[in-house]
């Protein structure tokens, strides 16, 4: 059962991922466009500029296809075992609104609340001296937010006394909480230039949650569809 | 009146009795087989040839380059 599971999982978050990718077209490529057009303003006249390793033809179809797709197979594969362990143990929920609750969780928790800390930049944004510093912030903030996740879910579970409202305000309160003390605790940092336009900055990141979001929805319901006639099936 | 909440569980209710859940020992080792399968393919897309490298040049960087900014990781 984990396996074909697993399957579906893997293959839903692929078909998400390609989903996410039209919307990241039309939304979120004309933000990158933009923000190297400013990158390309600043280096220096008769500086040679660097030779394009990869052109941007390439990188905002091939690429994004390929990097989206991954990343969407990764989470998919993730989502779908975290789905096969949940399933008749923690609620009576049908697999398909458990699969769409799981994925707004992990929206949040892995999109969310990350991106509150350490928001997605665009190009020309960050200094490259710093990206170890910002590369383990950024996955330190990842792997805390997941924690906090778990830690709440386990208050819930020790909580089985009190009403499910009380357990879910419970529950929230601990991950807000845990996040909101590790957030305190993690590096700042702020590296926007002073000139880069603050519009340009706000569309590029909510296009960027909004690729996640339409990724998180697609492969949930794609996942939930599939995992709904899998389950139905007599073993 | 006291089982109000019975005869109205709400839009997210099953339809069904609990289900059976799937047994842990049987998800364990698709769980391990997962993780790692993620592990690989997300250090490609986020972090090769950024903070670490495992390849000389910039090739895999410069190719998931919108990718990586999309998906909110730290990229130049």
């Amino acid at each position: 059962m984990t396996r074909s599971l697993l399957w579906r999982g893997l293959l839903a978050g692929l078909v998400g991922a390609f989903i996410a990718v039209t919307f990241a077209l039309l939304f979120a490529e004309p933000q990158i466009d933009a923000a190297i057009a400013l990158e390309a303003r600043h280096v220096m006249p008769g500086m040679a500029a660097e030779p394009e390793l990869v052109s941007r033809a390439t990188q905002k179809t091939w690429g994004l296809f390929t990097a989206m797709g991954l990343y969407g197979t990764a989470l998919g594969g993730l989502f779908a075992i975290l789905f096969a362990a949940l399933h008749g143990r923690v609620s009576r929920l049908s697999p398909r609104a458990l699969s769409l609750l799981l994925a707004l969780a992990a929206f949040v928790v892995v999109v969310l609340v990350p991106a509150i800390k350490y928001p997605p930049t665009p190009p020309a944004v960050g200094l490259h001296e710093t990206v170890r510093l910002r590369t383990a912030a950024y996955f330190a903030m990842l792997a805390l937010s997941v924690l906090a996740a778990v830690a709440a879910g386990w208050t819930a579970r020790r909580a089985h006394k009190l009403v499910g409202v009380d357990r879910l305000l419970i529950a929230a309160g601990v991950f807000v909480g845990v996040v909101a003390i590790g957030q305190l605790l993690l590096p700042v940092i702020d590296e926007v230039p002073a000139d880069f336009p603050a519009s340009l900055l706000w569309q590029f990141r909510l296009a960027s949650i909004g690729t996640q979001a339409v990724f998180w929805l697609a492969t949930a319901d794609l996942f939930g569809r599939a995992a709904e006639r899998e389950l139905a099936r007599p073993a | 009146m006291t089982t109000r909440t019975a005869t109205h569980p709400g839009p997210f209710a099953a339809a069904a009795p609990a289900a059976r859940p799937i047994p842990l020992a049987d998800i364990a080792p698709w769980a391990v087989f997962a993780f790692v399968v993620a592990l690989i393919l997300l250090y490609f897309v986020s972090t090769e040839q950024g903070a670490f490298a495992l390849f000389d040049g910039m090739y895999v960087h410069e190719y998931v380059h919108d990718g990586r900014h999309l998906l909110g990781f730290p990229c130049h």
